[in-house]
């Protein structure tokens, strides 16, 4: 395989849409009170609603809607007024009713789009329809070597489907128009966006056509990838083979595929011929749901502050660098520190410092989240502050108050630093000794500064920070230096 | 101990401590050993059943009984009770236990009904002479030769006999109703989502509907008062208040009603003229009594039946999915991978009826003919709703018969599938208008069977109909007339 040279593959382009499935974070199913949680025993969250018994009927979890909604506004996508819902019929052991409860012609938030980076400019990928529906249970193939073992407490959990348009032109678009998508779901706060876990999955539709063809060529869909990385990988291979196909004198097959993690590789699993005819039809146990304008704005007002927008604001307002404002932006959470923290400082910059420095590395190393950092952005201002008014200076700050703030935060940097006596010296008599000391001690030097190398300003700076242990205020010390020696 | 006529006089004899509960179940329960050639019971609940009855009588001696308490009464067999078994009369949910009550099932117990058994039925409810059952057929207990009506032929039967006081049934299409007919019974088929399918097992979800079968219309308002109500585990339950059925049944006492007829029911091809003639005859006597009765124009007679079978069998086929051999009832020992375990247990499981129908649901539904049936239908389903809701501007109740003919023989139409499914030509109107009807027993056949007529009435308009069906059979019955044959 692989075998073409590269102009061959050059010679078409790649067009992907992915399909997005979002289990989201309500704490009770779609369709019954049991519990949605990740986790638990087998079998465990299944009232007779999950297990699908005779008579049960499905009851709708308004925090579907909500979720929904959240997105869809996040997005840009209109919200559609009356969502009926449908039924999908299959047999899957998995899937206890025999059907699904999704939306077939009224998805809840039509059109949209997630805005990606592409070189140096942006690329804007379209949204055709997110909607609602319920998760399968969990088929097990490799615990148990003769039976398959089926889990149902995941059957019955809230989705979200996101369906892009047919936009995406490389698998690098791919990977990055789903990093966007992970990045938003976590800050709606409606999916923990986890793909190893299963929580966010995705079906890559992957097709070829020759540069310059007006239309699409026929496409393939690799299903259930577990990680952005093997989105990545899918669509690379999957490209590759198509091409090698099509080179071959061969046709695109409509084709249900998997993809081997192991290997590297997409394979079919389901032709046309033998792909379901899923039967849709208007679900009788529900009522439509009927989402108004003042709804719609309600969840509008609940809706956090979206990255895209916190980069503008820090780029733009913050005159922060795309870097940054990328770094500050990359997890709600962190963001949300910033942002407190810039209500506390006006040192922007001082603070994104502070943030994406020590704060980052600390968490790094001690493997935390923000919010399990023990300092509150306030102990970050004071410190700023404590710099600032030239009470301590950066690398006192840096190495020494910093980790004794981390291990205590019920003190103020400003109080630790004058109980460890970290209070930088500006005092002039004071740090006048300490000068009046390093120019004794090197008369020869001294010669050499004053017949013009300047360079040597910093062995006496050295020499004062070693003998006031760090505390000399470096821009009071240099230039009484700099005075003394040029006397 | 002497028969029971209506739930309000047993009430006075427990008052007056003549009976208990306790006795009351031991001799329903007799009656249904003495009986059983009819076929009525799947099974009797005679353990649970007694245990209740011993508690209804310590409430009736403290003072604290429900509504319904000392009610006897029965259950088909695709209703849900918990810790009780339930099967649709079905092989494929043989020894089936219910995990959980149905909503009906908790508010019959809540007010001191005591549930006697389950009752035979058609198979998931798919039926019109309940032959159709994994048990057998239901004989008709007036004439043993006869069917009982179907689906909820073991019901009627139940209450026909005098095994229990009551029966709760089920009505897709008529289900109710025309059993109804063919014993003799009130039968009532309440506005779609006036009582909670919650516990229910599913054959048409957007027909299905739980309702009564009584002796007298009193105790259908009765029941019907307790059972009706929102749920919040059915969504297409309504929130309407429940109306005072039972208080207030004289309401519409001496009142002029507007009632209208269809030519083409009443003159329908398939009518027995006994049957027509009496139908003519209380339309008669009713113009008489001072009320307004006309003829009214009804357009869609010769597609209400295909209507109504191409949407039941849709949602059936998609609502029988669940019966797949792997995760409850009956799983073929052929088996030996998935696509054979659902194959050999459902096609083991499943009779033939209820096999016909999933496929012809599964066709309907399939890409490519969705349109011209699926779609179709549901056009023509709401053109016959707004045709019938016209008709409610001006008219407070439609009056027909309920079947086009008397009960007949066990066995006469088993095979003629389309002559089976007439059976309901007077009864899915209601069901595909979701509005609720009654079948009152006010006529007999020379063959000294006998059939009812049915009363429809707008949505959500249970009182009035109770109120006037009591009218009507007050001054048409012909129990009298039965007795002397």
């Amino acid at each position: 395989m692989h075998m073409l040279a590269q102009e061959i593959y050059d010679k078409y382009e790649l067009v992907v849409g992915l399909e997005i499935h979002a289990q989201l974070l309500t704490k009770s199913k779609a369709y019954s009170s049991d519990s949605s949680e990740f986790g638990a025993q087998p079998n465990t969250h299944v009232n007779p609603i999950t297990l699908g018994h005779p008579g049960t009927l499905p009851k709708f979890n308004e925090n579907t809607l909500q979720y929904g909604v959240r997105l869809g506004l996040a997005v840009g996508s209109d919200i559609t007024y009356e969502n009926q819902f449908a039924r999908k019929n299959y047999f899957y052991a998995d899937l206890p009713k025999g059907y699904q409860i999704t939306q077939d012609k009224t998805p809840l938030c039509t059109g949209g789009k997630i805005t990606i980076k592409v070189g140096k400019g942006t690329k804007d990928i379209g949204i055709t329809r997110i909607h609602m529906e319920e998760d399968s249970g969990k088929s097990i193939h490799d615990l148990d070597p003769f039976h398959t073992l089926i889990d149902l407490n995941r059957a019955g959990v809230p989705l979200l489907e996101i369906v892009s348009e047919p936009d995406i032109r490389s698998a690098q678009e791919a990977y990055d128009y789903l990093t966007e998508v992970r990045q938003l779901v976590r800050y709606l706060e409606v999916c923990d966006g986890n793909m190893e876990e299963g929580s966010m999955r995705c079906d890559a539709n992957v097709s070829m056509r020759l540069k310059g063809a007006p239309k699409f060529g026929e496409r393939t869909e690799t299903k259930n990838l577990n990680s952005i990385r093997n989105v990545f990988r899918a669509i690379e291979f999957e490209a590759k083979r198509q091409v090698e196909v099509l080179e071959a004198g061969g046709v695109i097959k409509m084709e249900t595929m998997g993809f081997d993690a192991v290997t590297g590789e997409t394979r079919t699993l389901r032709s046309k011929e033998m792909a379901h005819d899923y039967r849709y039809f208007p679900e009788p146990d529900l009522q439509a749901v009927f989402v108004g304008k003042n709804y719609v704005s309600d969840v509008k007002e609940t809706l956090p502050a979206l990255p895209k927008e916190l980069k503008e604001k820090y780029t733009s307002a913050l005159k922060l660098s795309d870097y940054d404002a990328e770094v500050l932006t990359e997890e709600k959470h962190f963001a949300l520190f910033y942002e407190e923290l810039i209500g506390l400082t006006k040192s922007y910059k001082t603070a994104a410092n502070w943030m994406m420095g020590a704060v980052k590395s600390y968490l790094n190393e001690n493997a935390l989240e923000i919010k399990e950092f023990p300092l509150k952005p306030k102990h970050i201002a004071e410190l700023i502050d404590l710099i600032e008014s030239g009470a301590i200076n950066n690398s006192i700050a840096n190495q020494k108050v910093f980790p004794a703030l981390v291990e205590h935060p019920e003190l103020s940097a400003k109080t630790l630093a004058e109980k460890n006596n970290w209070i930088q010296e500006s005092d002039t008599e004071a740090l006048e000794g300490f000068i009046n000391e390093a120019i004794a001690k090197f008369p020869a030097k001294v010669e050499e500064f004053r017949a013009g190398n300047k360079n040597l300003l910093g062995l006496f700076m050295g020499e004062v920070m070693k003998a006031s242990k760090g505390k000399a205020d470096p821009k009071v010390t240099s230039n009484l230096l700099r005075e003394k020696l040029e006397q | 101990m002497k028969g029971f006529t209506s739930l309000k006089n047993i009430q006075k004899d427990l008052q007056s401590y003549t009976v208990t509960c306790v006795e009351l179940v031991e001799h329903y329960l007799d009656r249904i050993k003495d009986q059983k050639d009819i076929n009525a019971f799947v099974e009797t609940f005679d353990v649970s059943a007694s245990a209740q009855a011993v508690l209804v009588d310590a409430k009736i001696k403290e003072g604290k009984a429900g509504v319904l308490a000392g009610l006897i009464i029965s259950i088909k067999d695709n209703i849900c009770y918990e810790g009780h078994k339930l099967s649709a009369s079905s092989k494929m949910l043989e020894g089936f236990e219910s995990l959980y009550s149905s909503t009906v099932v908790e508010r019959l117990l809540k007010e001191d009904a005591i549930i006697i058994g389950r009752t035979n039925c058609d198979e998931f409810a798919m039926g019109s002479s309940n032959e159709t059952s994994f048990y057998g057929p239901v004989k008709n207990p007036l004439d043993k030769n006869k069917v009982a009506g179907g689906s909820s032929g073991g019901a009627a039967a139940s209450v026909a006999a005098d095994l229990c006081m009551a029966a709760l049934g089920s009505d897709t299409g008529g289900s109710i109703r025309q059993p109804a007919s063919f014993t003799g019974t009130v039968g009532l088929k309440p506005t779609y989502g006036r009582v909670s399918r919650h516990g229910l097992i599913a054959f048409g979800s957007s027909f299905d509907q739980i309702g009564t079968f009584t002796k007298n219309v009193d105790d259908a308002a009765l029941i019907t008062e307790v059972i009706a109500g929102k749920d919040e585990f059915d969504s297409t339950v309504s929130r309407k208040e429940v109306e005072p059925y039972f208080e207030e049944i004289d309401s519409q006492k001496d009142k002029k009603q507007r009632i209208a007829y269809f030519d083409c029911y009443v003159n329908h091809k398939a009518i027995d003229p006994e049957v027509r003639k009496r139908t003519i005859e209380i339309i008669e006597k009713l113009r008489l009594e001072g009320h307004q009765v006309d003829e009214v124009k009804f357009d869609y007679l010769d597609q209400i039946v295909p209507t109504y079978y191409v949407l039941t069998t849709a949602e059936a086929s998609s609502n029988l999915a669940r019966y797949d051999g792997i995760h409850f009832g009956y799983r073929s020992t052929n088996a030996t991978d998935l696509e054979s375990t659902y194959v050999k247990s459902r096609s083991e499981g499943f009779g033939r009826e209820v096999k016909r129908r999933i496929m012809l649901g599964t066709y309907v539904l399939s890409a490519g003919y969705y349109d011209a049936y699926y779609t179709k239908a549901q056009k023509v389903r709401r053109l016959v709703r707004d045709c019938t809701n016209e008709v409610f501007e001006n008219y407070d109740f439609i009056i027909s018969p309920t079947s086009p003919h008397t009960a007949f023989d066990l066995n006469a139409q088993k095979d003629d599938q389309i002559k089976m499914y007439l059976e309901d030509i007077y009864t899915v109107q209601a069901n595909l208008a979701g509005i609720p009807a009654i079948s009152l027993p006010l006529g007999i056949g020379s063959d000294k069977m006998p059939f009812g007529i049915q009363l429809m009435t707008s949505a959500f308009n249970e009182k009035k109909l109770l109120s006037f069906s009591k009218q009507v059979v007050n001054k048409f019955a012909l129990t009298s007339e039965l007795e002397k044959a």
